[in-house]
């Protein structure tokens, strides 16, 4: 890769870094809350980004991660009197661990088929955690103590989890680059474009697929147990199917194969989930619409045609856009270094 | 570790139940088939659609209709609804990715969702379906009317379709052109006409899987969400690509999960579901292509 394009890149985060730092002195508490929650799934998207984006296999069942996440997160903090700051990298290991086990089955499965078993397993999940109540508290779930500052930071909860999510966000981006733009990504980018070249270039296509499994649902067990702190409670209703289906939505709008582009899908997911209604409010402006914004079903038929216009104008997501937007300012520099 | 004393025509009774939600599984795993076979697209938006044609029947039933009369209205209008969806909506993610279109149907089905709260209202409501739902006694067990009429009605829609793909010239293109489009468009068949085609028949079989499992589940926006996951496991079971294999998996599916759920206790009905993703899941280890399904040898 050329120096000036990692100079670039590198320049970008530190630029990323500076604007994640300064934006809660200039939101109110509640926007910065909300910009906790983008943070949350910007976490989920990366780890996601890594599986589907780079190593090509489609799990329509990340939210089942995120659980195991918030779950492990739950059970150590509330049963075992764990502080949930150190239970969010246990979350991760654990969830990276279930992820390894799913990737195993997973070598045998491509495509769509892929993407139908890891959805049977985010609808399934909810069941084990009715079943199996003396762990996890069972439809009721359980209930974690309120979000506070610790390590000497002192600002109010909702900041406190701005910057908690954040900051994890921003090592994993860091980490996540690292893992694309080096030899594993090169080698899940491999197994992606020709599973037949890449072996025959020595790469071992079962290891490079189960550790993007491993690896993504560790970003996706990070996230669930920020997801748990940050909403104090776990229940099976925490984590619902439809999750799952957002993460994937978000990875498209923020378009595979770019990381920093998923900040766009991550806001956006989140906004159209708990803001559908502001959306419509914007549409009765537009000439012969007059919809009540509050009346049950506009809020998804507004998500629903939002995402239908979004594949429409940027099918290669907003990662797309952002490389078509900058390729003809950045290249110049690659040409003359 | 069994419930209850077990009894021959107890069991008969739960075979029966069992065919009968498996025919509503197998009806929209063939909806599914269909449009993965014509087009490559895992339509969620199946189960919505179903739905929505089902309210259309209500409403008609609502105007005075008895069920067999607004029961061909209903299928008509999901014929060219089906069409009408590919043509607008579809049409433009024909050549993208896979995901895309995936996300697509995903939007397709919220809005449907959205569209049935808006005109219909969310609540659940009662559905008089076409059967009888008084019992009949057979060798001891009372096998509901409403029960044979459903598998009745997938057998008489299994043949039916079976006979269009073989012996009508528009099943020949149709299968043309899920096999090789490029090859179907240089004989003159019109692909992209398939593809709609492909959609308006498997609106009509959603809809007629929902007319038939309305009056078990009540009829509400939501009704068949559960039943489209099924549905998808069904078809995956049977392998994507097999109409025979998606019709097969249903009955089996539901058989299974109706059987386990009432006679192994340790299941009972929260673990229901789990149970049948690992047995699929178990099959498709060992069988990547589903029962029936190919697997295509990739060229190097």
């Amino acid at each position: 890769m050329p120096r000036a394009k990692l100079v670039l890149e590198a320049l970008a985060f530190v630029a990323l870094a500076v604007i994640v730092w300064l934006v809660p002195h200039h939101v109110s508490d509640f926007h910065a809350r909300e910009l906790a929650s983008v943070g949350i799934y910007f976490i989920a998207l990366l780890g996601l980004a890594i599986l589907t984006g780079y190593s090509g296999q489609i799990s329509l069942g990340h939210g089942a991660f995120m659980a195991i996440g918030g779950y492990t997160t739950a059970i150590l903090s509330v049963d075992h009197g764990v502080r949930d700051l150190w239970t969010i990298p246990i979350a991760g290991v654990v969830a990276g661990v279930a992820g390894l086990l799913v990737g195993i089955p997973a070598l045998r499965l491509s495509g769509v088929y892929l993407a139908l078993v890891t959805f049977g397993i985010a609808v399934a999940f909810p069941q084990l955690l009715k079943k199996y109540e003396h762990l996890t508290g069972g439809t009721t779930g359980k209930i974690l103590t309120l979000p506070r500052a610790e390590l000497g930071v002192h600002t109010t909860p909702n900041r406190w989890l701005y910057y908690l999510a954040w900051t994890i966000a921003l090592v994993l981006l860091a980490v996540a680059w690292a893992l694309v733009r080096g030899r594993p990504g090169r080698t899940m980018q491999a197994v992606r474009d020709s599973e037949v070249a890449a072996s025959s270039s020595g790469v071992s296509i079962a290891v490079v697929k189960t550790l993007a499994f491993g690896v993504s649902a560790f970003y996706a067990g990070v996230a669930g147990a920020l997801y748990a702190i940050s909403v104090f409670y776990v229940n099976p209703e925490t984590f619902p199917i439809l999750l799952s289906v957002w993460l994937l939505v978000g990875l498209a709008v923020g378009g595979l194969g770019s990381l920093a582009g998923l900040i766009g899908g991550a806001a956006l997911v989140y906004y159209l989930q708990n803001h559908a209604d502001a959306v419509a409010r914007w549409a009765n402006h537009l000439p012969g619409l007059a919809v009540d914004p509050k009346q049950p079903g506009i809020p998804s038929i507004v998500f629903g045609a939002v995402l239908i216009i979004v594949m429409l104008v940027l099918p290669t997501g907003i990662g797309g856009l952002l490389r078509r937007v900058l390729y003809p300012l950045t290249s110049r520099l690659y040409s003359r270094s | 570790m069994i419930v209850a004393a077990f009894t021959w025509s107890e069991f008969a009774e739960q075979v029966v139940a069992g065919l009968a939600s498996g025919a509503v599984y197998a009806g929209l795993a063939l909806a599914i088939v269909l449009i993965y076979r014509t087009t490559g697209t895992i339509n969620f938006a199946q189960g919505e659609m179903a739905t929505f044609t089902t309210f259309i029947a209500w409403s008609l039933m609502n105007h005075g209709l008895t069920f067999w009369e607004a029961f061909p209205i209903v299928i008509a209008i999901a014929f060219v609804g089906g069409i009408a969806i590919e043509r607008t909506v579809m049409r433009p993610f024909e050549r993208g990715p896979v995901v895309t279109s995936v996300i697509v149907t995903l939007g397709l089905a919220l809005v449907l969702n959205g569209l049935m709260s808006v005109i219909w209202g969310g609540g659940d409501r009662t559905f008089d379906g076409g059967f009888s739902t008084r019992t009949i006694k057979f060798a001891g067990a009372h096998i509901s009317v409403q029960y044979i009429g459903m598998i009745g009605m997938l057998a008489v829609l299994v043949v039916l379709l079976a006979l269009f793909f073989r012996f009508t010239k528009v099943g020949l293109a149709l299968r043309a052109s899920a096999l090789n489009a490029a090859s179907s468009r240089l004989v003159g068949v019109r692909v992209g006409w398939m593809f709609a085609l492909g959609w308006g028949l498997a609106a009509v079989v959603g809809a007629i899987a929902g007319l038939l499992i309305a009056p078990i589940e009540s009829l509400g926006p939501n009704m068949m969400q559960v039943i489209l996951l099924y549905a998808f496991a069904a078809a995956v079971l049977g392998g994507l690509d097999s109409p025979v294999g998606a019709v097969v998996g249903g009955l089996l599916l539901g058989l299974v999960i109706t059987l386990v759920g009432r006679y192994v206790g340790y299941v009972g009905q929260t673990l229901k579901l789990p149970v049948a993703l690992l047995l699929i899941l178990g099959l498709l280890v060992v069988r990547p292509g589903g029962l029936f399904g190919r697997v295509a040898a990739r060229r190097v």
